[in-house]
């Protein structure tokens, strides 16, 4: 076998490793897949009101779900990043890490797995925000292909956003420190985008802040597919951000990872 | 053959030295045991013949791939089991070697064949289905050195495999250790007891401060310790001063109102010892012949005593 299958083969085993984790670590696994729909029951039934009146006839259909739903589901890849920011750091503080350092196995494999992993417990969460949001009254209007197109930016911000996770977890000493960190994911850049309310609305400074930020693009992007709402130029922005945000997580990943050899 | 050498091994973190010029050669099938205190660089050491860290001077081979250059070599032929557990605390007994198993890429049915042996060579056959943290430290080491031999490593590094254990765990790993270098396995171990280097090893390295300050078998070892002592604790302080006009030059203690005296542990000077004190009609409260320990050891060769205990000469 080539270096890269063995690599494939050791990522493979390491990802069987994380499902298991997730499933034994249930309480924090459920926890994870909950808060983003406490978040979207809050937008919709506690500030829906107020928000989308604010936002008036920008929201598609008249109502504020339309607009806020694209928003959470993008904010769960944000509230994935720290669950695996924190299962990494754990992770890392184990003396199991070390045996790995000392094997013959391909040395990304145990980074790899837990996105792999992280992929894969995020998609599920998504697919159970969207069925939520739609019994509350979600309504796009999007085809299938629009369906697929939508699903598959939602997986590349989830593959970049959980490159960052990991760099949050290995550069984070403790599990609290990789959580703050990853809180620039999971709320800062989320609220400081078109999440919620339109940049327009926002002072000048905050709004080039919100136009220049990877959220945006990416939300406009996948309100745009499911919504039919204008996308412009967001798609290419989207996808230039979560192939930037990937490439930098997985360089510095595997840098901090090669780099801490004992801890 | 060598299977591991180092010539002027050196490693310090900042402006502390860690290891100072270290030379070893452990000979294929055979154990060294290095033995020192706590702090003395063992542990430092296993961390680079296991390239988990790198060495800031000097040369080091291990089963004859040098460590800097062929890494991936060194790392397919040896088995490192730690002072710290090294089991995955979310993963089964079990699922822990077959874990092992997948990643030394080893098929299904051989993962799991391997798996189930050594459940039962280490007496966890009922412990593979439940979770480490259920485990006593003496199973938690097992399954660490059960993962370590899943992939047939040819040369192991034990870091203090013992620490921790009580006394008869500590004598069922002595006894794998046993089984696996009469298997041709060669060992490096790294301990703070002359006792373990003693049963365990073919040579021994003793590693103070960074530096080996002997080598060789356990038996050449024991003939540069002086002999034990002898301790007599007395009543009050005239006894105690009494006693020492009689002996002379002996070690004193006039708080603990004890003497050391130096003995070769037979019976003979022991005899002599007494006579001359009952001669004296000296009153004894405690008597004890003490043999030599890892801190005569280290008093003798290094000229100062374990760091940890005291300094009672």
């Amino acid at each position: 076998m080539t270096n890269f299958s063995f690599a494939l083969r050791d990522s493979a085993t390491m990802l069987r490793r994380d499902v298991r984790h997730s499933l034994r670590r249930l309480s924090m696994t459920l926890s994870g897949l909950l808060t983003p729909i406490v978040t979207l029951v809050l937008f919709v039934y506690v500030f829906g009101g107020t928000l989308g009146a604010g936002l008036g006839g920008v929201v598609h259909g008249g109502a504020y779900i339309n607009y806020v739903a694209p928003a959470i589901i993008l904010m769960t890849v944000g509230s994935g990043c720290a669950t695996t920011a924190i299962n990494l750091c754990m992770d890392m503080s184990e003396g199991i890490i070390t045996r790995f350092r000392t094997m013959a196995i391909s040395r990304a494999s145990v980074l790899t797995g837990q996105v792999l992993g992280s992929l894969i417990r995020t998609m599920i969460t998504i697919v159970l925000v969207i069925g939520v949001a739609l019994l509350m009254g979600f309504r796009p209007s999007a085809g299938p292909v629009a369906w697929i197109a939508a699903l598959g930016v939602i997986a590349l911000f989830t593959l970049a956003l959980s490159w960052m996770g990991v760099v949050f977890g290995l550069v984070g000493k403790t599990p609290a420190g990789a959580n703050s960190l990853s809180l620039i994911f999971q709320l800062l850049l989320p609220l400081t985008s078109s999440a919620f309310v339109r940049p327009d609305s926002m002072p000048v400074g905050v709004r080039w802040f919100a136009e220049y930020q990877p959220f945006t693009p990416v939300i406009d992007t996948v309100r745009g597919l499911l919504l039919g709402t204008p996308i412009g130029n967001s798609a290419v922005l989207a996808v230039a951000w979560c192939a930037g945000l990937t490439l930098i997580g997985y360089l510095w990943a595997r840098a901090v990872y090669n780099r801490n050899s004992v801890r | 053959m060598m299977m591991i050498e180092t010539r002027g091994l050196c490693k310090s973190f900042g402006d502390h030295v860690v290891l100072d010029g270290i030379d070893l050669d452990v000979a294929e099938g055979t154990v060294l045991a290095l033995l020192g205190p706590n702090g003395a660089g063992k542990t430092t050491m296993v961390q680079i013949l296991s390239t988990l860290i790198g060495a800031n001077g000097g040369e080091a081979r291990v089963a004859g791939h040098d460590l800097v250059r062929e890494p991936e070599a060194v790392r397919a032929a040896i088995g490192v089991t730690g002072q710290f557990s090294a089991v995955d605390n979310l993963l089964t007994g079990e699922e822990n070697l077959l874990l092992m198993a997948d990643l030394h890429h080893l098929g299904r049915s051989e993962g799991r064949r391997r798996a189930a042996a050594l459940l039962d060579r280490f007496d966890l056959v009922d412990a593979g289905k439940s979770m480490p943290a259920t485990y006593s430290g003496g199973m938690r080491r097992r399954l660490d050195l059960a993962m370590t031999l899943v992939g047939d490593p040819r040369i192991i590094f034990l870091d203090e495999p013992t620490t921790g254990l009580d006394p008869r765990s500590r004598h069922t790993m002595w006894q794998i250790i046993r089984d696996l270098v009469a298997g041709g396995v060669t060992i490096l171990l790294t301990t703070q007891y002359l006792e373990e280097a003693d049963q365990l090893a073919d040579r021994v390295a003793v590693l103070d401060r960074g530096k080996l300050v002997a080598q060789g078998t356990p038996d050449e070892l024991k003939r540069r310790i002086p002999g034990g002592h002898i301790r007599l604790q007395f009543a009050d302080a005239s006894g105690l001063e009494a006693a020492a006009r009689t002996l002379g030059e002996v070690a004193r203690d006039d708080n603990e109102l004890t003497l050391q005296i130096p003995t070769d542990g037979s019976v003979r000077s022991i005899k002599a010892l007494l006579d001359r004190l009952d001669d004296q009609s000296i009153d004894v409260n405690e008597f004890s012949v003490h043999t030599p320990d890892l801190d005569d050891v280290f008093f003798a060769l290094t000229g100062h005593p374990d760091t940890q205990k005291g300094n009672v000469r």
